[in-house]
């Protein structure tokens, strides 16, 4: 190919000089020029950067993790180097979800699942990652050709299913379980699982699957109406599961009965997206390589530029028989716990933290603590207060009678029965 | 039931409720729970039939019960307009309704997500979750897919999105 454009380029200048028609010169011009950007793309598409053995902190051009490990010289990150052990599994690669994948592909992060059943349509292209040539390819094929052009350091894995559906969830998790990556690892076979679902079955499903699997994961998500979003933190019997308190939204502060839904699913935007995708690969990064603190949740509303967060605690009442299980064993581990914190805390009394944390406030900049919000406007939902501008964004399952479980067998509760049946009505 | 008009109202009143909360992967549960769908999907079109207001059939398409197909139709102008109808029960089931998908209309109107998913009004999801485990397959169609097929069908006719069998027929012999 390269020694075909060679050719093709001499030629035409050839005939640049020879022609005696001065009126065909602009078209010969023009084919220069096209011969000549089809030489630069192929260029560009041979040159892959090679895998690199050991993360270095010399800060040369050629070295794509100086500006990284340079957190690590300042004393930001303990060891960042650390990144390359970690696996990161990100279901749904949409708006926030590809964006995300994107940045802990820069960032070196050692491994990445990658889950969605969708394809790459030209209406994605109002947001970001995903290029025009791209479209009809399974969304988790294009991402994996995209990140591993990026960085073929990182471990790449994609899985093209419906994690809602019995055969998806079945895969999702062994996938999750699957411990080849890092054999040494407790637990399961991930550090992290990121949700980047756009709907709430999904986040559901997440969350039934993190609970069985004891997983932590992130919780994020961009309203319909394109203008609010957020992130969340969930530890198994630690935190709130996603079923204990019905979801929440940032309100986008625009009175529900004057927006017009007629007609559309959802709007999206790419700078929304944006910014919750880096909110919550950078809450990510301090929850991986320790440092800073974790939010546990962090709204955005984008018309306020307001940034509300919260704390919420598991129910003793949900619904979700696996979270019941997690809180049960958080209680139980309490004393360990204690005996850990207690342990590191007369660690840290003996030697100083070498780093000193700069001191909180330092230019006096006020800013709306937790405890500031409970005024008037708060409403409590048992489990935690919710700040200002954060409202449930579905109801609570109404208490019902608990019918008594008779086990009448007779031809009116035969499964085959009732089959022919609605086939009999079906028939007609 | 703020925001459904009466009929809908009144027929979803009609349809038996369930009792028993449980989903696919819950062995022994979920057939219990199976038969109360066939009981409440029995009754339901049972009833339409008997108002001659019958609008779809649905179907098991395996033995567990958590993958369904089957068809839907709606009437506009005096003529019928006929989909295939398919759906998964999730594994989070009933605390999450199944999606209701009509592939044949996928791309062709704004309120569907991709794969043929239709997009449910605002008011579905709520009251869904304020039902859990009381709702179930029969009343996902009332409450979701017949609002749905009531408001979407005519824009799509009318605007020409979709022919009616009869058009196509002809149109593909001239
Ligand atoms: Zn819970």
């Amino acid at each position: 190919m390269e020694v075909e454009l060679k050719e093709l380029l001499s030629d035409l200048h050839s005939l640049k000089k020879s022609i005696s028609d001065p009126s065909h010169l602009a078209l010969i011009e023009k084919m220069h020029l096209h011969a000549e950007n089809i030489a630069t793309l192929e260029k560009s598409g041979t040159i892959r950067r090679s895998k690199v053995k050991d993360m270095s902190a010399e800060v040369v051009d050629s070295n794509p993790y100086s500006r990284l490990m340079a957190l690590q010289r300042m004393g930001i990150v303990n060891n960042y180097e650390r990144i390359r052990e970690f696996s990161v599994a990100i279901v749904g690669i949409g708006g926030v979800g590809s964006v995300a994948a994107e940045m802990l592909t820069r960032c070196g992060i050692g491994r990445l699942l990658l889950y969605d059943y969708d394809k790459v349509e030209l209406a994605n292209m109002n947001r970001l990652f995903f290029r025009p040539e791209q479209v009809g390819m399974t969304k988790t094929d294009a991402a994996v050709q995209t990140l591993s052009e990026i960085n073929p350091d990182v471990v790449l894995e994609s899985y093209t299913l419906n994690i809602t559906t019995v055969e998806g969830f079945d895969t999702f998790m062994s996938s999750l379980t699957n411990k080849s990556f890092r054999p040494t690892k407790s637990g399961s076979g991930v550090d992290l699982v990121l949700s980047c679902v756009d709907n709430y079955e999904a986040r559901m499903v997440v969350n039934q699957a993190c609970n069985e699997l004891n997983q932590t994961w992130m919780e994020s998500g961009v309203s319909e109406d394109a203008v609010s979003g957020h992130i969340q933190l969930l530890i198994p019997g630690e935190t709130a599961c996603f079923a204990c308190v019905p979801p929440l939204v940032v309100a986008s502060g625009i009175d529900e009965r004057t927006l017009k839904r007629e007609g559309v699913c959802a709007a999206s935007l790419p700078t929304t997206m944006g910014v919750v995708a880096g909110l919550l690969v950078q809450n990510t990064l301090k929850y991986l390589l320790k440092f800073g603190q974790v939010s546990r949740y962090l709204g955005y509303n984008a018309l306020k530029d307001y940034f509300p967060t919260m704390e919420m605690k598991p129910n003793s009442q949900c619904s979700n028989a696996a979270c019941l299980e997690r809180q049960k064993e958080y209680i139980l581990a309490k004393p360990t716990r204690d005996a850990a914190a207690k342990a590191k805390a007369d660690i840290e009394a003996v030697s100083p933290a070498e780093n000193p944390v700069h001191a909180d406030n330092e230019w006096n900049i006020s800013v709306v603590d937790d405890e500031e919000v409970d005024g008037s406007d708060v409403k409590n939902s048992g489990i935690c207060v919710l700040p200002e501008g954060i409202v449930h964004e579905l109801p609570v399952a109404d208490d019902y009678p608990k019918a008594p479980v008779t086990e009448t067998v007779g031809p009116a509760d035969d499964l085959e029965e009732l089959r022919r049946q609605l086939e009999a009505l079906n028939a007609d | 039931m703020e925001g459904w008009d009466p009929s809908t109202k009144s027929t979803l009143t009609q349809i038996p409720l369930l009792t028993i909360k449980a989903g696919p992967r819950d062995g022994a549960a979920w057939t219990q729970r199976l038969k109360e769908e066939y009981k409440a999907l029995i009754a339901y079109t049972s009833m339409n039939k008997s108002k001659d207001n019958d609008w779809f059939r649905i179907s098991a398409a395996n033995p567990e019960g958590t993958r369904w197909k089957g068809k839907c139709w709606y009437v506009h102008n005096l003529l019928k307009y006929e989909f295939d109808l398919q759906f998964d029960i999730p594994v989070t089931y009933p605390a999450t309704a199944p999606e209701l998908e009509l592939p044949e209309l996928d791309g062709k109107t704004e309120k569907m997500y991709r794969g043929g998913k239709i997009c449910l009004t605002v008011h579905f999801k709520p009251l869904w979750a304020k039902n859990c485990p009381r709702f179930g397959i029969a009343h996902a169609l009332c409450l979701g897919l017949a609002p749905w097929l009531a408001a979407e069908i005519p824009v799509l006719v009318d605007s020409g999105m979709i022919k009616h069998k009869d058009d196509v027929a002809t149109s593909s012999e001239s």
